[in-house]
């Protein structure tokens, strides 16, 4: 659809015109120039506004209607979904499930993720090789990385259970028993997120001024200190950043609970993504989900917020 | 990747030798004393390396282990007979070949369709001027704080209205459109030296050519990051093929996977490893040969918050 536009611009070719063309040929160039912004650009900005704007307006409201996908028209009930919701002892263990997910998953992944950083920052032989292992897990398919963890949690025949036999124990039936399914299901998202993790750090640690590191050290700083006391508060905007990236990452995490759970034994796995998802597509009751995927925009949003202000201040201690 | 020893902690050879420094100790010297400070952080390194490996190890001796020596315990670490059953069986169960046709067209046609529209749009951006650019360009940027699960019902819906619903169309376009590959290659667009579009344009270049002449081949490895990143996002997207889809035929390897578990609590363990080791492999190979623009370009993508 472009290459018409583009033959006729190639007609101003070369030749300096008349000064006083000049003007004239330069309006021309800009509307040429605007045909072909709005050819290049429209079919991006389309589908964004059908498939990213669009879905924000009309799920509110949806979210204040009743319809089950088949009667033909959604019908308008103001805000009985959310005031039912709120009151709903179900969805605030759902939200209550949501934060013990984001806090733990987030919390545990940074962790472990800058002591990954820090072991990988010290450049031992094999080191990048490891990297590279470490990272895997976030190339490959969620689902897939769900089944090989479904059966090694498997009481019976899976490796997990080598471990507890080691302390004379016997395996839980992690993904069936109310108590261990929803640590089954951190575990395997903290190890799917964690070499993602290390590898931001470790690109942070590359970075740090390696004069301030050198005087630390000649201060007389052992190692411990100088990681506590010098390079994890340098980190802080790599910090602040993965929190951010991380927890909305961990509000939408979907596959390992499609795959290990359904959102079970007794709903002790399902989070927000997993109820929405429910509500919509296994019970038809669109406008409760539309509500509950309001209430996930409005944290995700709120977050966001907090991401421009701190960035503003550039956090730094 | 899935071979065990190559965690295998093996030192650069000779590297005080080889580094022609006559002040330096002679290096045979040297080297265990480096290693002795270090075998700590060398043993954790292993065990590090081994936390991330035996699940894929598991993985694929699992997939190829006869049912006795998987219902057996203790554990076989070693198969002693490796048997493809298990993959001829996943083939039996469901429709393998289904599944892995409609996951490599949506990949490709998916992954093809982003970076070309990211080009463009990129290109337009970059270059070309038109009122409220700025302001478009803002809005644009802003789709990647839209969570995806937020879009899910109403995309649902829209595909719906438009016939959609359990089609290839369906399941590729809401995809196409991706703000942070367009703000990349924008990026690196404007980072091009602007002399050779300053010649372009006294040759009389018009913009098409310019974008495809000049700035595409000066732009390969970025288009490389935003093209692999594309290819990795379509092969394991799960939650919207699983929505759109709903018969059989139509449904992509990663939902296939729920076709070999069974709900009884009795899966058949070999059969889903073998299903589950197609859905992965591809993208480890993928990963070895191109660690390194897909890295830059995961990372960046979470710059954007955009999975």
């Amino acid at each position: 659809m472009s290459v018409e536009l583009e033959t006729t611009t190639s007609t101003v070719r070369g030749a300096a015109p008349p000064p006083a063309d000049r003007a004239a040929a330069q309006r021309k160039r800009r509307r040429r120039g605007y045909a072909l912004f709005a050819a290049f650009a429209f079919p991006n900005l389309a589908l964004i506004a059908v498939f990213a704007y669009w879905p924000i307006i009309a799920n509110l409201y949806l979210s204040l209607t009743n319809w089950d996908f088949i009667s033909p028209e959604p019908l308008f009930i103001g805000l009985t979904n959310y005031t039912s919701l709120l009151a709903s002892p179900s969805f605030h263990k759902v939200l209550w499930v949501s934060l013990v997910w984001v806090v733990v998953v987030v919390g545990i992944s940074l962790v472990l993720g800058v002591l990954l950083a820090a072991l990988f920052s010290k450049k031992l032989p094999g080191t990048s090789v490891v990297t590279g292992i470490v990272f895997t897990p976030h190339v490959v398919s969620g689902a897939a990385i769900a089944v090989v963890w479904l059966f090694i949690f498997d009481p019976n025949y899976g490796l997990a259970r080598v471990l507890f036999n080691l302390v004379g124990a016997d395996s839980p039936n992690w993904t069936t028993d109310a108590d261990w399914a929803l640590p089954a299901l951190l575990i395997v998202s903290i190890w799917k997120g964690v070499g993602f993790v290390a590898i931001v750090y470790l690109a942070g640690i590359q970075g740090l001024p390696s004069d301030v590191l050198e005087a630390a050290r000649l201060d007389g700083a052992g190692p411990v200190q100088v990681f506590l006391r010098v390079i994890l508060p340098l980190l802080s905007p790599t910090t602040f950043f993965l929190v951010i990236t991380q927890t909305i990452a961990a509000f939408q995490a979907f596959d390992i609970i499609a795959i290990m759970t359904d959102g079970g034994p007794a709903s002790s796995t399902t989070t927000l993504s997993w109820f929405i998802y429910e509500q919509a597509f296994m019970r038809s009751n669109v406008g409760y989900s539309a509500a509950a995927g309001t209430v996930m925009f409005v944290i995700l949003m709120v977050i966001t917020a907090l991401q421009f202000r701190f960035v503003e201040k550039k956090v730094h201690y | 990747m899935a071979n065990p020893t190559t965690t295998r902690p093996s030192p650069p050879p000779n590297r005080a030798a080889a580094s022609g420094d006559p002040g330096a100790p002679p290096g045979p010297r040297r080297r265990p004393s480096a290693l002795r400070r270090n075998w700590w952080g060398l043993l954790l390194l292993i065990a590090v390396g081994l936390v991330f490996l035996i699940p894929l190890y598991m993985l694929l001796t699992t997939a190829f282990k006869t049912n006795a020596e998987i219902y057996t315990w203790p554990l076989k670490w070693l198969p002693s007979q490796f048997t493809g059953d298990n993959l001829a069986q996943a083939w039996e169960i469901a429709p393998f070949g289904a599944f892995i046709k409609n996951s490599l067209i949506v990949t490709a046609v998916g992954a093809t369709l982003k970076v070309v529209l990211a080009i463009f749009a990129a290109y337009a951006f970059a270059f070309l001027p038109f009122p409220g650019k700025k302001w478009l360009f803002v809005a644009m940027l802003g789709a990647l704080m839209v969570p995806g699960h937020v879009t899910l019902l109403v995309n649902y819906i829209t595909m719906g209205n438009l016939g959609m619903i359990n089609t290839y169309a369906g399941l590729i376009l809401p995809g196409v459109a991706s703000a942070f590959g367009t703000f990349l290659l924008r990026q690196h667009f404007l980072s091009l030296p602007s002399e050779v579009f300053e010649a372009a344009e006294v040759d009389g270049a018009g913009h098409l050519r310019r974008l495809l002449s000049f700035t595409l081949p000066m732009s390969i490895p970025a288009v490389a990051t935003v093209a692999l990143v594309a290819v990795i996002d379509e092969w394991n997207n799960f939650v919207w093929p699983l929505i759109i889809t709903n018969s059989v035929n139509m449904r992509t390897l990663p939902i296939g996977l729920m076709y070999l578990k069974s709900n009884d609590g009795l899966t058949n363990w070999g059969v889903l490893m073998a299903g589950t080791l197609i859905v992965v492999l591809p993208m480890l190979l993928v990963f070895l040969f191109a660690q390194r623009y897909i890295v830059t370009g995961l990372t960046g993508a979470a710059a954007g918050n955009g999975r």
